[in-house]
C-alpha cells in the first residue's frame, strides 16, 4: 500500500512536469470582432498538415496555432478571405483545402453526386413513362379474387 | 488454461462455420432437410463457439493476464473494470471476435427463423456460413487475440484513455450489431439470386434484418459521434472524417434498402434494385472494415493499422462482395420487376427516396475514396472535408426532405399529388411561419439557417399531418382518432416517428452549426469567459487523483450574462495518464435546456499580469440536445417498425402462403 502511494506521489510529480511544460501561446483573437469572425470561419475549411483529419480550428498542435496565427495575420493585414485561401495553397498545396478546387482531374468528385441523381431520375421517369402503356385492365375474375384480398388484408394493414 | 479454451473455442468456431457452408450446400443439391438442419445446426453451435472464444476473451482482460499479448497492449490493472472488460472489444484482434460473434450470432438466428421456404433459407444459411468462415479465418491465422508473450509483463500498456468511457464503451458492440446484421441481408439476397426467387415474400423476409441493423447502427453512431463531441473537448460531433463516412455509409444504403423493401413487400416491384441494395450494405460495411483496419485512410479514429491484415480484408472484400455482384449481373435481368406503377404514387416516392439516399452515399464514397484514387493516378494530393460535403451532401439531403412527407400520403400505384399537398397544407404553412420566425429570432439573421429550420419543422409537422389524416384528428370524434390511433400498426407509429426523428435531428444541426459561439482566454481564479448568452468565472483548480490518471479539475460557475437563469457549477478536466503518457480532457457540460454550455480546461498559462492563469474555452452551443436526441428517435422508430406485428417473422406468413397456394 505505501508502495502505491509513494508511485502515485512520483506520478503527481511527472504529470506536474508535464503540466507545467511551457504550453504554445494561447490564441489572441483579432481585436476587430468581423475579422476573428472571418478567421474562425476559415480555420474549419483548412486543415492542419500534420494532423489526421483535423482543421487548424480543431487541432492542439503547435503548427496549426502557427497557421491560426498566419491567417490572423493576414486578414488584419486586410486579405481577402480567397487571398488567405491561396496564399495557403501556394505554402502547402491543394491539400490544406478542405474544400478540394474544382479542376479538370474533381469533376467526378464535384458533379458526379448531382449527374447520379439526373441520370437516374430520368431513366426512372423514362421507364415508368414506357411500362404505363403495358398495363393490363384485370379480368372480373382477378377483379373478383383482389376484392377478396384486399377485404381480408385490410382487416390487417389497416391504413 | 481458459486462454487456450478460448483459442481452441475460436479455431472450433471456425471449424463449425466451414461445416455450414458444407453441410447446408450439400443439403440444398440432395434437398435433404436431415443436412440442411445440421447446416443450420452447425452456424449455431459456431456462433457459440465464438461467444466461448468471446467470453475467455473478456475473461483474460478481466483478470488482466498480461502474459496474453492482447491484454497486455491494451490494458492496465489500474483500469475500471468496466473498462478493462469493454477493452476486450476496442482493439482490432479483440473488435474481429466481436465481429464475428454478431456474424455467426445473426446468423444462428437466421437458422432459427421460421417461415422461410426451405432452398431459400438452406442457401443463406450456407452463405451466412461462407462469409463467416472468411472473418473467423481472418481471425484466427492474422489475428489471434489469444497470443501469448513470454515473458510476461508485469504491467500493461493500458487502452488509449481517450476510449475510457461509457459511451465508447457501449458503442462499438451496438456499431458491429448494425455493421455486421446486414450481413443476413447479404446472405438473403444472395441466396434469392441464387434460388431465382425474388418476390414480395422475400422482401417481408429481409425487411425485419435490415430494420434491425439500422437501428443499431444508427444508435452506434449516435453514441460514436456524441462521444467525440463530449470527450475530444472541441464541441464537434461530426467531422465528415474518413472512418464517420464509412460508418454512414452502410446506414445510408440500410436505410435506402429498408424502404426500397417496403415496395417489394407491398408491391413485389423494385425487386431487383432491393437485391442490389441488400448487397450494398453489407459491401460498405466490410470497404469500412477495410478503410478502419488497413491503415490507407489517415484519420483520428484508424486503429491497429496493419497493410497486410488490410490486404487480407481487402482479399475478403473483392470474394464476397466480387461473388455476389458478379451473380446480381447475370441473375438480375430474369428478376420479375413486378406491378407496375405511375410515377406519381408511393412507389415513386420511395424510389426518389433511394435515388436520393443513394446519391448521398455516393457522395459520401466519393468524398472518402477521392483523394486516395486521385494521389493513386495522378500523384496529386487533395482534402475532401466539411466544405465538399457541405456543397454536394446537404443539398441532396435537404431536397430529399422536401419531398419526404408527401410520400407516405400517396397511395399506391397512382397517388393524386393534389390530394396529398392538400392534406399537407397546413404543416407547409406552418413551416414557412417556423423559417420566418427563426429569421427574425436567431441572432445574426441567416436566411439559409432559417430555411434549414423550416425544413426540419417541415419534416416534423409532415409527420404529425400523416398521423393526423391516418386517425381523422380533429376531423372526427376524439374517441374514433383514439381508436384509430390504437388501431394504427406500429409501423406505421414507427414510420412517423422516424421522419419525425429526423426533423429533430436537422432542426438541432442547422442551430447549432449555424449559431454556435466559443470563446477562450487564460484567466486567473475569478477570471470570466463570455460565450453568447453565457459567462463562465473560474472559481477553483485543484489536482485530484483518479484510479489511473491525475487530474487538474476545474470548479466554474456558469452564469446569464443577463436575465435571471440560475448560476449552476460544472467541473471540466484536464487528465494526465502516466501509463501512457498522454492528456486527455473531461468538459463540464451545462444543460440549459435544448443549449449546451460546454466548458474545457486548458493549460495552465500565464495571465496578462503574470499572474497564475489557465486557459478556459467556452461553447455554446445552441440545439446540441436535439443532434442527438433526433438520432435517438429515428432509432426508435425503427425499433417500433419492428415490432409491428406483420413483420414478426411466421406471424401471418402462414395465411399468406395459402392464398399463395
Amino acid at each position: 500500500m505505501r508502495r502505491l502511494a509513494a508511485l502515485a506521489g512520483a506520478l503527481a510529480l511527472a504529470a506536474g512536469a508535464a503540466m507545467a511544460e511551457p504550453p504554445p501561446a494561447p490564441d489572441r483573437p483579432l481585436p476587430d470582432a468581423a475579422q476573428e469572425a472571418r478567421a474562425r470561419a476559415l480555420f474549419g475549411d483548412i486543415r492542419c498538415v500534420v494532423c489526421q483529419h483535423e482543421s487548424i480550428a480543431d487541432s492542439p498542435a503547435g503548427i496549426a496555432a502557427d497557421m491560426r496565427r498566419l491567417v490572423r495575420e493576414e486578414i488584419a493585414a486586410g486579405k481577402s478571405d480567397q487571398a488567405v485561401r491561396q496564399d495557403l495553397v501556394r505554402r502547402y498545396g491543394d491539400y490544406v483545402l478542405f474544400q478540394p478546387p474544382v479542376r479538370a482531374g474533381t469533376w467526378l468528385l464535384w458533379f458526379g453526386p448531382f449527374a447520379l441523381v439526373l441520370g437516374a431520375g430520368a431513366v426512372f421517369v423514362w421507364r415508368a413513362r414506357r411500362r404505363r402503356v403495358e398495363v393490363q385492365p384485370l379480368t372480373a375474375d382477378e377483379e373478383r379474387a383482389l376484392a377478396e384480398l384486399t377485404a381480408e388484408s385490410d382487416e390487417a394493414e389497416r391504413g | 488454461m481458459i486462454v487456450e479454451l478460448g483459442a481452441f473455442a475460436l479455431i472450433l468456431a471456425l471449424v463449425l462455420a466451414g461445416l455450414t457452408t458444407a453441410l447446408a450446400t450439400a443439403g440444398r443439391l440432395r434437398l435433404s432437410p436431415v443436412l440442411a438442419g445440421a447446416g443450420g445446426g452447425a452456424l449455431i453451435a459456431s456462433a457459440a463457439a465464438t461467444a466461448l472464444a468471446f467470453a475467455a476473451l473478456i475473461y483474460a482482460f478481466a483478470v488482466s493476464d498480461f502474459s496474453v499479448s492482447n491484454v497486455a497492449l491494451n490494458s492496465h490493472t489500474d483500469k475500471p473494470m468496466l473498462y478493462k472488460v469493454a477493452a476486450a472489444w476496442g482493439s482490432h484482434e479483440g473488435s474481429l471476435v466481436l465481429w464475428c460473434l454478431v456474424m455467426t450470432g445473426f446468423g444462428g438466428a437466421l437458422a432459427q427463423a421460421r417461415g422461410l421456404p426451405f432452398g431459400l433459407k438452406t442457401s443463406s444459411v450456407a452463405v451466412q456460413g461462407a462469409l463467416s468462415t472468411m472473418f473467423l479465418a481472418f481471425a484466427v491465422f492474422t489475428s489471434n487475440p489469444f497470443a501469448r508473450l513470454d515473458p510476461a509483463p508485469v504491467q500493461g500498456a493500458s487502452l488509449n484513455p481517450l476510449l475510457q468511457d461509457p459511451a465508447l464503451a457501449f458503442h462499438p458492440p451496438l456499431l458491429y450489431a448494425g455493421y455486421v446484421g446486414f450481413s443476413v441481408c447479404f446472405s438473403l439476397a444472395v441466396a434469392a439470386l441464387i434460388e431465382k426467387r425474388v418476390d414480395p415474400a422475400w422482401g417481408r423476409w429481409v425487411r425485419p434484418w435490415a430494420l434491425a441493423s439500422w437501428a443499431f447502427l444508427t444508435v452506434g453512431i449516435l453514441l460514436g459521434s456524441f462521444w467525440a463531441y463530449y470527450e475530444l473537448g472541441w464541441g464537434g460531433w461530426w467531422f465528415w472524417d474518413p472512418v464517420e463516412n464509412a460508418s454512414f455509409m452502410p446506414w445510408l444504403a440500410g436505410a435506402a434498402l429498408l424502404h426500397s423493401a417496403i415496395v417489394t413487400e407491398r408491391r413485389g416491384a423494385l425487386a431487383g434494385w432491393t437485391v442490389f441494395l441488400a448487397i450494398l450494405a453489407f459491401t460498405f460495411s466490410m470497404l469500412g472494415a477495410f478503410l478502419v483496419r488497413s491503415g490507407v485512410l489517415t484519420s483520428v479514429h484508424a486503429f491497429a493499422v496493419d497493410p497486410e491484415r488490410g490486404m487480407m480484408l481487402l482479399a475478403i472484400l473483392g470474394v464476397a462482395a466480387g461473388a455476389a455482384f458478379i451473380l446480381f449481373a447475370f441473375r438480375a435481368p430474369a428478376i420479375r420487376s413486378g406491378a407496375a406503377f405511375a410515377p406519381i404514387s408511393r412507389e415513386g416516392a420511395l424510389v426518389l427516396n433511394n435515388l436520393f439516399l443513394t446519391a448521398a452515399a455516393a457522395t459520401v464514397l466519393l468524398g472518402t475514396l477521392y483523394p486516395l484514387i486521385l494521389e493513386g493516378i495522378s500523384g496529386a494530393t487533395i482534402s475532401v472535408g466539411p466544405p465538399y460535403f457541405a456543397a454536394t451532401f446537404v443539398p441532396l439531403l435537404l431536397v430529399a426532405c422536401l419531398i419526404l412527407p408527401a410520400g407516405p400520403l400517396l397511395a399506391w400505384k397512382r397517388g393524386d399529388l393534389k390530394g396529398a399537398l392538400q392534406r399537407l397544407w397546413l404543416a407547409a404553412g406552418l413551416a414557412v411561419v417556423a423559417a420566418f420566425a427563426a429569421f427574425l429570432l436567431f441572432e445574426p439573421r441567416k436566411a439559409l439557417a432559417a430555411a434549414g429550420l423550416g425544413v426540419g419543422a417541415w419534416l416534423i409537422l409532415g409527420a404529425l399531418a400523416e398521423v393526423g389524416v391516418r386517425t381523422k384528428a380533429f376531423r372526427a370524434p376524439l374517441a374514433e382518432t383514439l381508436r384509430r390511433g390504437k388501431g394504427l400498426p406500429l409501423g406505421a407509429w414507427g414510420m412517423a416517428l422516424a421522419h419525425a426523428g429526423l426533423g429533430v435531428f436537422i432542426l438541432g444541426a442547422v442551430v447549432e452549426t449555424s449559431f454556435k459561439a466559443e470563446a477562450a482566454a487564460a484567466v486567473p481564479l475569478g477570471g470570466v469567459v463570455s460565450s453568447g448568452p453565457w459567462r463562465v468565472r473560474l472559481d477553483a483548480v485543484e489536482v485530484i487523483e483518479g484510479p489511473n490518471y491525475l487530474a487538474e479539475q476545474g470548479r466554474l460557475t456558469v452564469m446569464p450574462v443577463e436575465g435571471r437563469a440560475v448560476e449552476r457549477v460544472v467541473t471540466a478536466e484536464r487528465r494526465f495518464f502516466p501509463a501512457g503518457g498522454q492528456t486527455t480532457t473531461e468538459v463540464g457540460l451545462d444543460f440549459r435546456g435544448l443549449d449546451d454550455v460546454y466548458v474545457v480546461m486548458g493549460e495552465r498559462a500565464r495571465a496578462d499580469d503574470g499572474q497564475q492563469a489557465w486557459t478556459v474555452r467556452v461553447y455554446y452551443n445552441p440545439w446540441a440536445r436535439l443532434i442527438f436526441l433526433g438520432p435517438a428517435i429515428m432509432a426508435l422508430g425503427g425499433v417500433l417498425s419492428l415490432m409491428d406485428r406483420r413483420l414478426r417473422v411466421g406471424a401471418g406468413s402462414r395465411r399468406k402462403m395459402e392464398v399463395k397456394a
